[in-house]
């Protein structure tokens, strides 16, 4: 079936290659950065995770949210989603692949990698990780690749593939609950340190995953014959309706918790994320961008008639992705960091070469999503013919 | 056949079972202590004597003389320890095990309006905690991080794959990184640097590095280095077991606290602050 992605129109062919150019450009410095070591970074001794991590943690939300198409449609049979579940599994590949692209390219050492699997250590949070991205990988290729090809063939997808479909919606729901643990359980992180990370975390992937779905599916059926479906589209525009509050109201439980115990190791963080902390304010505008983004999400996404007008959905869906981006592709592992445990302040921001190398990551995942999106759709395409 | 018989191949084979426990245990310390973050590793040789715990008390009360780096120019010069002087910004790429830092970093949240102006003011030695509970091990995906029996943290440099899980784990910021080369070869002769200490193994770009007690020291019967640079006698190290040891006679005689102790990790660096 892969071949059907060989072939296609100037305009994709174009896109391929622009792909293509990032993705050199980034696995250029990439090279730079194996051999001169993660100093070509922005990371310091007390900023250890940044730009790359982050990138991993948003991307497990897109990930897990294919779950979102999985649910309705194999467990309450909402047939609509028929149509498109496979695009969410498809986006999932490419999710998780990015997410380990991002933890490899954060590795001081990368050519050791498999030590986590040679010396397994079930008290680390990021064996567990290693093992739910790397299964639910395993599951969304088995699952998308065999419903496809029973689809092609113009047939039923074989019966034992449903248990694999059902272990997937826990599992997309670990993906990310694992991840927050990597951040919810150290001591002395008051950031991080609350219950409410993994809910969070799941509050924001189902609006972040569906909200990307929305709009390629609306790319889809500009660009192809094949019609993801008004029903289906404005469902997922409720799951995002629903998530995204959520996600806020989350938001806002911590800011109470925070501010109210009034416990500086706590309050820290939010205030030099929200305020700035003595002078160093370097993601002020941007959390207050991310707030106004959502909160004018909110308000396009629960008001019916804004919702059902898809190009005003469109809008909705592009500022919950930027939103939830700037929330935790940026202020929540710089915020942890900053300020250190000792309460020094050292402020982080991506440097070009690493700004780079995760903009050519982004477009590995991009590459695989054209591609098997370019598959799925002409499956479809040949149905229709 | 009879049952006779399958009772007699059970308990043979529960005896071979058993004798293949016993030699596990002999080969390995304690078969299904192998679990336990560095315990494999810790059997290597040179282990010491368990039964032991190690840990430091710093004497804060008087401070250090003023200007005085001793024990972290000894701790740097026998760990081989690169200073990044020639960077722009040398403290991006800093690597510490020893260092001074303002009373508040150390002891954030211990601050207090009226309390003796002096301890405001004060520079505190800190290092790590070497916690007996200690949540860098406890986050480290590979073991690279692990405890000794004698309570001592420590790392192994070739296992590490610098995931700097441990060093979010640390709520003391007492580990570092090597962001680049600590010791780059001479670009032109392409020789590797000399190095001040010979005899420490050096380290390479992309692993995490921290305070270990001087433990190669301690296995050949030394003092860790700073201890036995500080003219003071500011630092005292030994073992807690030890009823009559120099750490137990302080702890014994001062009131001492720790650092973050509320956090249950249980360092086992101990400070004398006040008369
Ligand atoms: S002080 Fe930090 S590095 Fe040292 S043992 Fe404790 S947690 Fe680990
Ligand atoms: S950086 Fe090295 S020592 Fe630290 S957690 Fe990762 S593997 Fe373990």
């Amino acid at each position: 079936m892969l071949e059907k992605a060989l072939s296609g129109s100037t305009r994709y062919r174009a896109w391929v290659g622009g792909l293509l150019l990032v993705i050199l450009v980034g696995v250029g410095f990439y090279v730079r950065q194996f051999n001169e070591g993660l100093g070509i970074t922005g990371m310091s001794r007390d900023v250890t995770w940044g730009f790359y991590i982050a990138q991993f943690t948003f991307l497990v939300g897109v990930a897990a949210s294919a779950v979102m198409l999985v649910i309705p449609y194999y467990l309450h049979h909402y047939k609509a989603f028929g149509k498109i579940t496979i695009l969410g599994e498809f986006l999932a590949i490419g999710a998780v692949t990015m997410c380990l692209l991002f933890i490899l390219a954060d590795l001081g050492q990368p050519m050791r990698a498999m030590n986590v699997i040679l010396h397994p250590t079930p008290n680390s949070v990021l064996f567990w990780d290693m093992v739910v991205l790397n299964g639910y990988l395993f599951l969304n290729l088995l699952v998308g690749w065999t419903t496809l090809t029973a689809e092609k063939k113009g047939l039923p997808s074989p019966k034992w593939i449903k248990p694999f479909i059902y272990l997937s919606v826990p599992w997309a729901v670990s993906i990310h609950t694992v991840t927050a643990f990597l951040y919810a359980g150290l001591p002395g992180r008051g950031f991080w340190l609350t219950a409410v990370m993994a809910p969070r975390f799941l509050t924001s992937a189902f609006a972040a995953g569906p909200a990307l779905l929305i709009l390629l599916a609306l790319l889809v059926r500009k660009l192809t014959k094949f019609d993801p479906g008004k029903e289906q589209i404005q469902t997922l525009g409720t799951i995002v309706a629903y998530a995204l509050p959520l996600n806020l109201f989350l938001l806002a439980c911590e800011v109470f918790t925070v501010f109210y115990s009034n416990i500086p190791d706590h309050k820290l963080h939010f205030q030099y994320l929200y305020f700035g902390l003595h002078g160093h304010n370097a993601l002020v505008p941007w959390m207050w961008t991310s707030v106004a983004l959502a909160v004018g999400a909110v308000v396009l996404l629960v008001n019916p008639g804004t919702r059902r007008n898809e190009t005003l959905l469109a809008w909705a869906c592009g500022m919950t992705f930027v939103a939830t981006w700037i929330d935790k592709g940026l202020g929540m592992i710089s915020g942890g960091f900053v300020p250190n445990p000792l309460e020094e302040i050292t402020e982080y921001w991506p440097t070009l070469p690493e700004a780079l190398i995760a903009l050519g990551i982004w477009a590995i995942g991009a590459l695989i999503v054209t591609v098997l999106y370019k598959v799925a759709v002409a499956v479809r395409e040949q149905e229709l013919a | 056949m009879s049952t006779g018989e399958g009772k007699g191949m059970d308990r043979r084979g529960f005896l071979r079972l058993a004798g293949l426990g016993a030699l596990s245990a002999a080969a390995v310390p304690a078969g299904w202590d192998l679990l336990k973050p560095g315990a494999a590793l810790a059997a290597g040789a040179g282990a010491p004597v368990a039964g032991r715990r190690y840990a430091m008390v710093v004497d804060a009360r008087t401070g250090c003389p003023d200007g005085c780096r001793d024990c972290i120019g000894a701790c740097n010069t026998t760990h081989n320890i690169p200073t990044f002087a020639d960077e722009p910004d040398p403290r991006r790429h800093e690597l510490k095990w020893i260092w001074q830092t303002s009373f508040h970093s150390a002891f954030p949240g211990n601050e207090q309006e009226f309390a003796r102006e002096d301890l405001e003011s004060k520079q505190v030695t800190v290092l790590c905690n070497h916690c007996q509970n200690p949540p860098c091990v406890r986050v480290c995906p590979t073991k690279a991080t692990y405890q000794r029996p004698d309570g001592i943290v420590m790392m192994d440099f070739h296992r590490c794959i610098g995931c700097r899980f441990c060093m979010a784990g640390c709520p003391y910021g007492s580990r570092s990184f090597n962001w680049r080369d600590p010791w780059p070869r001479n670009a032109a002769t392409g020789e590797p640097a000399k190095l001040p200490n010979p005899e420490y193994p050096t380290r390479m770009r992309g692993v995490v590095e921290k305070c270990t007690f001087c433990s190669e020291r301690l296995d050949r019967g030394l003092q860790p280095a700073c201890v036995e640079a500080c003219k003071e006698k500011l630092l005292v190290f030994g073992d807690l077991h030890d009823a009559g040891s120099g750490v137990r006679a302080l702890l014994k005689e001062h009131y001492t606290i720790r650092r973050k102790a509320n956090l249950g990790t249980q360092p086992q660096v101990y400070y004398v602050i006040g008369a």
